[in-house]
Order: structure tokens, then sequence, then C-alpha cells
């Protein structure tokens, strides 16, 4: 039998949607952008991209994406953030705008992490990273990446840097603090899909 | 771990696509800054004098003080970017001293160099560099340039320069695809580029870094357009900051930028927004005044 071709969306607000696009696409995915909660309509998972998570929090207040998103999960949907879209995913943020102290996000994944808890842009660094669940290291990029300060009930910790949490999952929400759609390496986004994979055919 | 590596090619250009489909603007305070990222904006220019300024002022315009691009640092959560001269390698060392993320070797200061660009590849921190065509583009790409921008005419209010470097820049990168292998040699002399980044250009149909659109960006249609035209981003500058609402403004640009292709979006957010900028019939400008014709 041939394996379904899942019906993806990338949150298309700002940042990186069009890398994340092509490795979905590459990989066999029927890919949507998603700037209206319109557009969330038949899909079964949703990349949020990396970025500014300032401004795609914004974009997604005018819009009125937050409650669409957090019904899209509520309903099965599966969801993925990669740094920006991690801090988007999150319980709680900290390093949030200083003239704000508080940075909305969807809290669908009972993390808190902290915004740029590497350093500035000059501390940004490439490395080779043991996720678990993948046999061989995978080359990450963290860009003022943020990290997992407190894990909270019911998250699986799937790779640590420096004894940093890097990427988590729960349920149906994994987290990246990197970026694997800057690599070749399509390993992340073929797990990603193959989970979406086994939701239609269950 | 001793496979750790920062400062490389990958990690500047790849921070500068997350920029990407976001507006990146100047402010001279703190509370422009605020006001920058409570709008939406994915960055802050921080600056002594926004373009429009420097023009009515005149004099040498330079580096920021380092005070200044310290409370902006401090002021916002977003990455924080400020400008150089031309050719002035110990104002780009001060700025990466002070953690500043992005760097702009600006036509709009007064340049330091009347030969030489920095040589960006010497430095952690990434650059853009302002390009009118694609030789022009590819030099700096060839000096290190993580990200390009439009020059535009900076602090005139008018998209039209902005429009005729972008229509430039990617009419030359559809003629450099269309050439056969055996003639990019001599393109490459004809651009006075780096044949190794024609030759890029030849095989993608795009610049190897991200290109955003700067000066003159007055309106969210102007930002819209240049999206349209093909552009990854947009920069703004005195274009908020010279009009009568900056709040709304720059929350309209923002929208405006993610929204290019959706003209419903765009005639709702552009309304009722106050007058914009005055701006400068760039035809009325002395050769002297203009500023997209400093780089070499």
């Amino acid at each position: 039998m041939l394996a379904p071709r899942p019906r993806v969306g990338v949150l298309a607000l700002q940042g990186a949607f069009r890398e994340h696009r092509a490795r979905l696409e590459a990989l066999g995915a029927e890919v949507t952008e998603v700037r209206l909660p319109g557009d969330l309509a038949g899909l079964s998972g949703l990349v949020l991209p990396g970025g500014e998570s300032t401004t795609m929090a914004r974009l997604m207040g005018e819009f009125g994406l937050w409650a669409p998103l957090r019904d899209f999960h509520a309903a099965g949907g599966h969801l993925w953030g990669t740094c920006a879209g991690a801090i988007l995913l999150a319980r709680e943020v900290q390093g949030a705008p200083p003239q704000f102290g508080h940075q909305d996000s969807l809290a669908l994944l009972n993390v808190t992490v902290q915004r740029n808890a590497f350093g500035r842009q000059i501390d940004s660094f490439t490395t080779d990273l043991q996720v678990q669940g993948l046999d061989a290291p995978l080359p990450a990029v963290f860009i003022r990446a943020p990290a997992f300060a407190r894990v909270g009930e019911g998250v699986t910790v799937l790779a640590t840097h420096q004894g940093q949490v890097v990427a988590a999952q729960q349920g149906r929400v994994l987290a990246t603090a990197f970026h694997p759609e800057l690599t070749g390496d399509l390993r992340l986004h073929e797990l990603f899909l193959n989970s979406l994979r086994r939701l239609e055919t269950a | 771990m001793s496979d750790m590596q920062t400062g490389t090619p990958a990690l500047k250009q790849g921070f500068a696509e997350m920029f990407k489909g976001g507006v990146i603007m100047d402010v001279v305070t703190a509370e422009q800054a605020r006001i920058a990222e409570a709008a939406g904006a994915t960055a802050v220019m921080a600056l002594e004098r926004v373009p429009a300024d420097i023009r009515v002022d005149g004099g040498v315009a330079r580096m920021s003080d380092p005070k200044m691009i310290k409370e902006i640092i401090a002021a916002v959560s977003i990455p924080v970017m400020a400008k150089v001269r031309i050719g002035h390698l110990v104002e780009a060392q001060i700025l990466q001293a002070l953690g500043v993320d992005f760097i702009d070797e600006s036509e709009v200061l007064t340049p330091a160099d009347d030969q030489f660009h920095i040589l960006k590849s010497d430095f952690k921190v990434p650059f853009v560099c302002g390009a009118k065509n694609l030789g022009e583009a590819l030099r700096r790409v060839g000096e290190g340039a993580s990200m390009i921008r439009t020059k535009g005419e900076a602090g005139t209010g008018n998209v039209v320069e902005a429009v005729r470097h972008a229509r430039t820049v990617l009419g030359e990168i559809r003629a450099v695809q269309a050439r056969p292998a055996e003639e990019l040699m001599t393109v490459a002399r004809d651009l006075q580029a780096p044949y190794e980044l024609v030759k890029y250009v030849h095989a993608h149909g795009k610049l190897p870094v991200v290109n955003f659109a700067a000066g003159g960006v007055a309106t969210p249609a102007d930002a819209a357009l240049m999206m349209a035209l093909g552009l990854d981003g947009v920069f703004v500058g005195s274009g908020i900051f010279k009009s009568d609402n900056p709040e709304r403004r720059a929350q309209a640009i923002v929208k405006a930028v993610t929204h290019y292709q959706n003209p419903e979006v765009l005639a709702e957010i552009s309304e009722d927004l106050g007058a914009p900028m005055t701006g400068i019939n760039i035809d009325d400008l002395i050769p002297a005044e203009r500023l997209a014709t400093r780089g070499w």
C-alpha cells in the first residue's frame, strides 16, 4: 500500500518558512502556507519555523491565530516548532521583551523556554547533536537559540547540549531549539511526517 | 564538545535567513526601539540620525555613540543592527565588541574609504551591504557580506530607486541564468564579480544570500511592492519616524510584508494611517546629494 501523502502547514508569517516547505515537499508532503486561520483547514500537521518569535507572536494576535492553533492541536493536529517556533509552543517564556516582561505563547508544551539561552549572534554555533530516535548525530545550527530551562511533567527530553535541553516532545508537540531546515539532513522532517502518516493510517 | 563552530558563513547567512518576511526598522533612541519591537520589527537598526535628518543636517555621518547602542541593546529582545561607514573596519571592530548582532556597511553614512570596502569575512558578526546591481551585490558577497539590500535613495520617502535596483539585480540574475556555461567567465568580467559567485547565480537563479529592500519605503503598499517584486524583506528608515503616527505606520508595514499577496488585507491596513513622510523628488537632488552612488 502506498503511504498517504500528508497535508502539512507551515506558519508563514515571517522567518524560514520556505526552507521548511522545500524540505517537507522533498519528502512527499503536500504543503500549505498558513497566514490566516482559514488556511488550517484539512491539515494534519503544522510547522512553526525559526524567525523572530516577538514578530510572529504579534502577527498571530493581529490575525486571530492563537485560538485556532490551540483548537488545531486539540483536534489531533501535530505541531513542530523550530527555534522561534519552539518559543511559541512553550508554556512559559523567559527573556521576553524588557518593555513587556511577558511574551504570549501557545502553552502546548509543558516547558519554560529561555530565549537567547546561548547568547547573542556572535555566540551562535553549529554542532553535531545526538538526538533520541536518530542513530547518528544530527548537524544542528543554533542561531541566537533558546533552550528549555524547565521541563515539566509529560515532556520527553530528546537532546541536550552543554547541559541545556534543546529538543523535547510532549504527545503531538515536538520542539527543537535549533534549525534542521538550514541543513541538508532531512531526518527530523522525516520523523515528523512519519508521525503524521501513522495518524492518518490509524 | 570539540566540534562546535562559531562565526561561520553558514551561521551568518542562516541568521540573515531568519529576517525573511520581516521588517527591520531604523531607530535613534531606546524609546523608538521599543516602539519598533512592539510593532513587530524583526530587528532594529541603531543609528544617530535617520537618513532624512542626515540629508538635512549635512556634515560627516559616522558610527553611533556606543552608549546609545548599548541602551538600545538593553531596551529590546530582538536583534540589534548598527551602521558603519564604508571601509571603516575599526568602527566595525567596535560594533562587534559591543555585541551588535549585524553590521550595515552603509552608504547612508559618509564613506571612510573611497576605493575599498571592509573584508567582512574577517569578522564573526555578519554584515549587510547595499547594492544597485548584480555585480555590486556579488562583490560584497565575495568580501563576506551575509545579506544584500537595495540602496534605494535613503531619506527621500520615494521608492523609485529601490524599485530600480531590485529590478536591475533580479533582471541581471535572469540574464545570467540564460547564458551558456562557457560564457560565464566573460559575464564575470563584465559584471566585475567573482567567477565562483557568477556560477552560483547561474546554477540557482538567486543570490547566495538573502536580498532585502531598502531606501525610500514609506507606506505599507511600498513595502508590499518590494516583496511582490521578489525581495525577501524590507528595511524602513525615515519612512516611519518622519510620519504622523509612527506606531500605527510601523505595525501596518509589518503586516503588509506578511500579507503582500493579499490586497484585501493591504487595503484594510493601509487605511487612516495619518500623513506619511513628506518625501523628496529624487530628480531635484543634485548628484552630490545622492547616497546610492556611494560604493565601488
